[in-house]
């Protein structure tokens, strides 16, 4: 893929997370967690979040703009950030118009267990009450990180989406009918974006990318509280720690990347959705790209990203400073393979322009069955009156002949897909979906056999999918062991010491690691 | 009383200045991570807007007018000298005093008054704002009772720091100067004595560098053309954020 002859190759850790897959355990919330923010002022950040889809997310609405003004917006003069930048950054530096506050997301509380041991002997069953952990004071929860989890509070949560606004109010109606009623899961990451909005609004210039891997970080020493990020993020994945009065972000666990090890989300994810691998791109592209009109980014986005088996690409990124491995990594990457090969995988929400690098497997939730109403008067006469039976009419009929009709009529419109995962480019979703129901059908057809082979070989055909890629898809969908989920390239041991210390400042030192005060005799 | 006068008018603001900077310059680079602005807006966003902006705006354009009869108290005199720029002069300045007074005074409410506001709040937070406060209401109170600053001030104040500035205190005038004027100048240099300890030091690093430097920053932690190359020095691939 280089019509163009790439001009700044770089590499970066891209991952893709296949939402067919996740079970909405927050597994990967607790890892997260329990690492890096069990700290006072972090409680209430989830560098991992899962959310229900369709549901407001966490913060409550982020993806609506109009509200957060977090993003990039195309203006005559080209691309800008939309609620920051300069000047914004610092003449909204005494009172950030668009920053949430603590509620949006919600007040971390925890519980008075001691006064179960504690209360003193009495009628009533002493009580664990809810305190703030910031004012240590009793409250009333009114919101967790997952409060709309599985469509919980639907009429608050699932029907306030943003993304319901394109649909008619019919097709709106749809989905919330109980019998059509569907929703999946969006495990959320910072998305390590080529054209981060954060680092962009930061007056302090603390946050910056790094070079060798492309993952985005705050300096906790640099950065002032200026909390610009926190607005300009428009997945709202900088967070404010508010008792240390600075910003702190997802680190895709660079100390465990850096050591060959899998981030912890990753690592820990029981549906085994996440995979990580190497990207190599042109960096030289980032502006024209993030500039583009809002059909083209998504495309746009998926060009910039380099075919590391070409030998013009290698050349460049050798020429570049890229390392063996990491090029080595880049074509062993399963995330090369899902996002360019097999283009199964597509950025949440491009349309606002920082072109993450965190792609999505949108979930296929086929319409595996239909429901009709049945009399089932004899069926329950028939069984034992104490026997359990389910006293409706209602037959849940899993006998569909249909291929790939079940996709438009699927039960999100591909509209509401659109607006998550390719600026409103419903046929970029309907690629992905068949090509998914493609897969399935093969894998049908191999171990229960009951599906016609002339119908596999019209969904493959049509998909532009051949049976061994078909096979392909399915292995690293569904078998992929831990080392093809996660191809992290070389450690380079001997460097990574040097991506925190150089290391000709402690040749002659002492050698208990002290830098300072070391003794050079005679030096 | 000229011994306490000496003290407080001529050692303590040495004493502020010295601190100040190298108290700053330690803070600075050795404990980074403390230099913050700790914006509470996060906590609570609709009071702090009727505290914040009328206080920064008005703190901002007093401290300029503040700097420039300071910096150029002949310019100053001679332009004022037309009645009306005086009067133009003295209105404008009141009227961002009263602003920093009313944010002010906001801030301290809402520092009390809010329960999540006073779990981040420190001790230290308290004494600046009282200092401050003091501050404010004596300059306002000497803008009332000692019109027409912009003379006097040239004439007596801005000799005196000049003074200080080519260490050899001239002090008689100064000395001489009513209690007021007296306090609000040892309540200038406790500001600027409370500066390392306190979150007054967010001023010091204001971002303004923001607008000279690119929107993306990249950082490589080693060069990484030379590190390719066997025959660079390692001395020229040192990472570069360390
Ligand atoms: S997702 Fe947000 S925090 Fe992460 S790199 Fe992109 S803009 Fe920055
Ligand atoms: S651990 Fe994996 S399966 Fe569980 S919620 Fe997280 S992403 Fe989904």
């Amino acid at each position: 893929m280089s019509a163009t002859s790439p001009k700044d190759v770089r590499s970066q850790i891209a991952m893709v997370f296949h939402l067919d897959k996740c079970i909405g355990c927050h597994t990967c919330s607790i890892a997260c967690k329990n690492i890096w923010t069990d700290r006072k002022g972090a409680e209430y950040m989830w560098w991992n979040n899962v959310e229900t889809k369709p549901g407001t997310g966490y913060p409550g609405k982020w993806e609506n703009q109009d509200i957060y003004r977090g993003g990039w917006e195309v203006t005559a003069d080209g691309v800008r950030l939309k609620g920051a930048g300069k000047p914004k950054s610092l003449t909204n530096i005494f009172h950030s118009p668009h920053l949430p506050v603590i509620d949006d997301y919600y007040e971390p509380f925890t519980y008075k267990y001691l006064d179960l041991i504690e209360s003193a002997a009495g009628d009533d069953q002493p009580t664990a009450r809810p305190i703030s952990m910031i004012t240590g004071q009793p409250m009333d929860i009114k919101m967790g990180p997952n409060w709309d989890d599985d469509l919980s509070g639907s009429p608050d949560y699932a029907r306030q989406d943003p993304n319901l606004e394109r649909l008619s109010p019919g097709e709106r109606e749809a989905m919330f009918q109980l019998e059509r009623m569907a929703f999946f899961y969006l495990p959320r990451i910072c998305n390590h974006c080529l054209n981060p909005a954060c680092v962009a609004s930061c007056p302090s210039g603390a946050i910056y990318k790094r070079g060798e891997d492309g993952i985005v970080l705050i300096n906790q020493d640099v950065c002032r509280g200026w909390r610009m990020c926190v607005t300009a993020c428009p997945y709202k994945k900088t967070y404010y720690n508010w008792s240390t009065g600075k910003s702190e972000k997802c680190i895709l666990c660079y100390p465990r990347i850096e050591s060959g090890q899998a981030p912890a989300c990753m690592h820990s994810c029981v549906g085994r959705i996440r995979y990580l691998g190497v990207m190599l791109y042109d960096a030289a592209q980032i502006e024209a790209v993030a500039s583009a009109p809002e059909a083209e980014v998504v495309q746009r986005q998926m060009d910039m990203l380099l075919d590391p088996f070409d030998p013009a690409v290698i050349a460049a990124a050798q020429a570049n400073g890229v390392a063996d491995s990491t090029i080595d990594a880049a074509q062993k990457s399963p995330v090369y393979k899902f996002v360019k090969q097999w283009h199964l995988a597509l950025p949440l929400h491009p349309e606002f322009r920082t072109l993450p690098m965190l792609f999505y497997v949108p979930p296929l939730l086929p319409v595996m069955a239909t429901v009709s109403q049945v009399d089932r008067g004899e069926q329950s006469r028939q069984i034992n009156p104490v026997g359990k039976h389910w006293p409706d009419t209602w037959l849940y009929d899993t006998t569909t002949k249909e291929l790939f009709g079940t996709i438009d009529d699927a039960r999100f419109p591909l509209e509401y897909m659109a607006r998550l995962f390719s600026a409103g480019d419903s046929a970029a979703i309907a690629g992905c979906l068949k090509k998914l129901m493609a897969v399935r059908l093969h894998r049908r057809r191999e171990t229960v056999g009951d599906v016609a082979a002339d119908t596999v070989a019209t969904a493959l055909a049509d998909t532009g999918l051949t049976p061994q890629l078909a096979e392909a898809i399915y292995y690293l969908t569904s078998l992929a062991k831990f080392d093809d989920r996660f191809v992290i390239p070389a450690a380079h041991r001997e460097q990574a010491t040097e991506l925190l210390e150089f290391t000709g400042d402690v040749r002659g030192a002492t050698g208990f690691g002290f830098k300072a005060g070391s003794a050079k005799r005679g030096a | 009383m000229n011994a306490l006068n000496v003290v407080l008018l001529v050692v303590f603001p040495y004493v502020a200045v010295i601190v100040c900077v190298f108290g700053v310059a330690y803070r600075y680079r050795r404990r980074g991570f403390s230099v913050s602005s700790l914006s509470s807006q996060f906590l609570e966003r609709r009071q702090l807007f009727w505290g914040s902006v009328p206080f920064h705006v008005g703190i901002l354009v007093v401290l300029f007018v503040h700097a420039l009869a300071i910096l150029f108290p002949g310019v100053v005199v001679t332009w004022a000298r037309d009645p009306v720029r005086l009067l133009v002069l003295e209105v404008t300045e009141y009227v961002f005093g009263m602003s920093v007074l009313v944010g002010l005074g906001f801030l301290i409410f809402r520092r009390l008054a809010n329960p999540r506001i006073r779990a981040v709040t420190s001790g230290m937070d308290i004494a600046v704002q009282l200092v401050l406060l003091t501050q404010v209401a004596l300059g306002l109170w000497i803008a009332l009772d000692f019109r027409w600053g912009y003379t006097w001030f040239a004439a007596v104040l801005a000799p005196y720091l000049w003074s200080l500035v080519q260490l050899s205190p001239e002090t008689a005038a100064v000395f001489a100067l009513p209690v007021t004027i007296k306090l609000h100048i040892i309540g200038a240099f406790t500001l600027v004595f409370l500066v390392p300890f306190t979150r007054l030091v967010h001023f010091v690093v204001a971002p303004l560098h923001y607008l000279v430097r690119p929107y993306q920053q990249v950082i490589w932690n080693w060069d990484r053309k030379a590190i390719r190359d066997p025959n660079t020095p390692w001395s020229r691939t040192r990472p570069v954020n360390n």
